[in-house]
């Protein structure tokens, strides 16, 4: 397959890869501002401050930019809809809590360019008239929690942050708060709960965060990614983002590929490639195997099998092809792995990060357990796959956020494409797959036996 | 927990960084366990009196999250992640390896006290799979072959590096810096992993790049700029 192939939507273009947010992860001490600002960093912070606020939303709204950290919507509407002239302080949050299963691009961003994300901190908070911005990162990840406090140091010792960042007068304050262990908290109102020191669990909304968020003051929360995107928006230019990806779809994004995959990695490109262009780069499915299913954005997004290859990975693209575009975590399986041990343990991983605020969630997650475990073990039948179905049935839609519904994903989509494994399974008194097939060391333990 | 003056020190500094004291609370608990190791009921109550709140509160949020432990645990947490692709990729046969090289079982201790063992859930590191944290820091692409070695030296107290963060520091050194105190060694280890650069490198080799950016006048000077384009300069 070329890789010069065009989407099925569309005029056929060549597909090239676009390093913007990753351009500068390979330059030496990279994390350090002296090394951003050599490659032209903070001049899109210095740009938008010169900016009226107004401006660099209209900006950020006319770019297109859709958010990053999985449900794709549009960063600069939100921003539009944080009161204006109100006498409450305003709070920009950075959801840095990555945790969705697969998903492993905000970690290497923040690790190797903290200030690619802190310039998009100054002009985002700048832009909705935020003095104090928060960067919530997940506690799990110790040298990219030390790599942000340093650089926030600098900032703060260089100007850029503290009562006149950058000589413009303007006041921002930047927390680094490390959370503690929550998948939960990666959900915006539950990561605004975690951060005023309580359990992470979400809110019913309305109210939402815009109108009442931290402190029940207006609030911005958006991933990591979507923030680290808007210094090259602010750069160059809405026109010049929208040159990239579609049209409801625009812009640069980070394609994370993991699994069975010859070369796994981040792989920034347009948004609206397909796996079938990726997968070419990063020299296919590993050797011998083909590609059994995989999933778009993280477990929480259906699963798709070799059908899909084809579909635009863009928001559109993935709803089209039954699934979501998620967080772009594209976690490959191969011919030997197991749906259903698959599927079980990312139950299980629900089971154990649901917040137990909903019923449906709470219940719902740990008896699917059940059933899967029973599955996996031979000890189920056939009704056990119809209880499945039915319990998702009763766990989505029903609960405050969207951890039930993501826990449904992979059960209902593994059910619909490989119906006839989970067959196999209480017919054939257990899991017909021999797990040490599918490790990266397979070579390795057939030696040792 | 013994309050002691630079304690209570300690967690006032962080109280100070947030406009409304509770926001404090999950810092000052990672504060606590960089003293003792686990979060007491002493450093519970401590909390509770620093942020007029009563010892239930604090333990209702102390025991909803996994980091913080409830009783004493190694010098080294080895958390094996078992999330789905790690498991498939080998996580589970590198937990199973480890249990039986070091006769305990998950969240157990090791008998020397250097070790803490215990699964974990996907730790953003996919491209890396299998990975194994190691108070939090990376190390990647294991097998059970390098995780046995990798534990081996723990217990000699001869810490690897690991793949992408600084020298490995103690658990409760690791705490401190989670409470947000940071320790003055970000500049140690690489900006990024292979798998992070693979796709800069694809883009370098096929000669792809982002559209270049329109040519700007920088406010003020009137003098003509490239703005950043991600081309190397």
């Amino acid at each position: 397959m070329s890789p010069q192939m065009g989407t099925k939507t569309g005029t056929p273009k060549p597909f090239a890869l676009t390093p913007v947010l990753t351009a500068n992860w390979a330059q030496p001490r990279s994390w350090t501002l002296a090394a951003y600002e050599s490659r032209g960093g903070y001049a899109g912070a210095r740009q938008a401050l010169a900016m009226s606020q107004d401006e660099v939303i209209a900006l950020v709204k006319n770019s297109g930019l859709r958010g990053r950290g999985g449900a794709g919507f549009p960063t600069g509407m939100k921003w539009g809809f944080i009161p204006q002239g109100d006498a409450k302080p305003h709070y920009l949050v950075v959801n840095a809590d990555e945790s969705e299963p697969g998903t492993c691009k905000d970690v290497p961003l923040m690790l190797a360019s903290p200030h690619t994300l802190l310039e998009g901190v100054i002009i985002s908070a700048y832009a909705i008239r935020a003095h104090t911005a928060f960067v919530y990162i997940r506690g799990e990840v110790l040298h990219v929690v030390r790599r942000m406090q340093a650089a926030v140091e600098e900032l703060y010792a260089n100007g850029f942050l503290g009562p006149d960042v950058l000589g413009s007068g303007y006041a921002l304050d930047v927390v680094v708060h490390a959370g503690a262990g929550a998948y939960i908290c990666g959900e915006e109102t539950a990561l605004l709960d975690s951060l005023e020191g309580y359990r992470g669990q979400p809110r019913l909304r309305p109210p939402f965060p815009a109108v009442a968020g931290l402190y029940a003051s207006p609030t911005v929360i958006n991933n990591v990614e979507s923030i680290a995107s808007v210094p090259a928006i602010v750069s160059g230019g809405a026109a010049w983002f929208r040159t990239m990806g579609s049209e409801k779809s625009p812009g640069f994004t980070i394609y994370s590929l993991s699994g069975h995959v010859t070369t796994p990695g981040q792989y920034e490109a347009p948004l609206g490639v397909t796996l079938r262009d990726l997968l070419h780069l990063a020299g296919g499915v590993r050797g011998g195997h083909r590609l059994k299913f995989w999933t778009p954005g993280g477990s929480s997004t259906p699963l798709l099998t070799a059908e899909h290859l084809d579909a635009p990975l863009d928001y559109e693209g993935m709803v089209g092809a039954g699934s979501m575009l998620g967080t772009k975590a594209l976690q490959i399986f191969d011919d030997t792995t197991c749906v259903v041990r698959a599927v079980l343990r990312w139950t299980q991983f629900y089971a154990h990060e649901s917040c137990g605020k909903c019923t449906p969630c709470r219940e719902g997650t740990f008896w699917m357990v059940q059933i899967l475990e029973r599955l996996e073990a031979g000890d189920a039948d056939a009704k056990d796959v119809d209880v499945l179905l039915d319990t998702c049935d009763n766990i989505f839609g029903r609960s405050f956020c969207a951890l039930g519904d993501g826990a449904t994903s992979p059960v209902v989509s593994s059910i619909q494409f490989f119906r006839d494994e989970y067959v196999a399974h209480y017919t054939g008194g257990g899991c017909p797959f021999d797990p040490s097939a599918a490790t990266l060391f397979a070579a390795e333990a057939g030696a040792a036996r | 927990m013994a309050l002691t003056e630079q304690t209570r020190l300690a967690l006032r500094e962080i109280l100070a960084r947030y406009p409304k004291p509770r926001s404090a609370l999950l810092p000052m608990l990672h504060y606590c366990q960089s003293e003792e190791g686990y979060v007491s009921p002493a450093a519970i109550g401590a909390c509770a009196e620093e942020l007029g709140l009563t010892k239930a509160e604090v333990g209702a949020v102390a025991t909803f999250y996994t980091m913080y432990k409830r009783r004493p645990i190694g010098d080294y947490y080895v958390g094996v992640c078992t999330n789905t692709l790690c498991a498939v990729m080998g996580g589970d046969a590198i937990l199973d390896a480890l249990e039986e090289h070091l006769g305990i079982g998950n969240d157990e201790t090791t008998p020397d006290g250097a070790v803490t063992l215990e699964h974990i859930e996907c730790n953003a590191a996919c491209d890396y799979a299998p990975v194994i944290m190691v108070n939090w820091e990376f190390f990647d692409n294991q097998t059970p072959g390098s995780a046995r070695e990798l534990v081996d030296r723990l217990r000699a107290g001869d810490p690897p590096l690991p793949t992408r963060g600084g020298r490995l520091c103690t658990w409760k050194e690791a705490s401190r810096v989670l409470a947000g105190f940071y320790d003055g060694r970000a500049d140690e280890g690489p900006s990024a992993g292979p798998a992070s650069l693979i796709g800069l490198e694809m883009a370098a080799e096929r000669g792809d790049r982002a559209p270049q950016m329109p040519r700007v006048a920088s406010p003020g000077t009137g003098s003509v700029s490239m703005a950043r384009d991600g081309a190397p300069r």
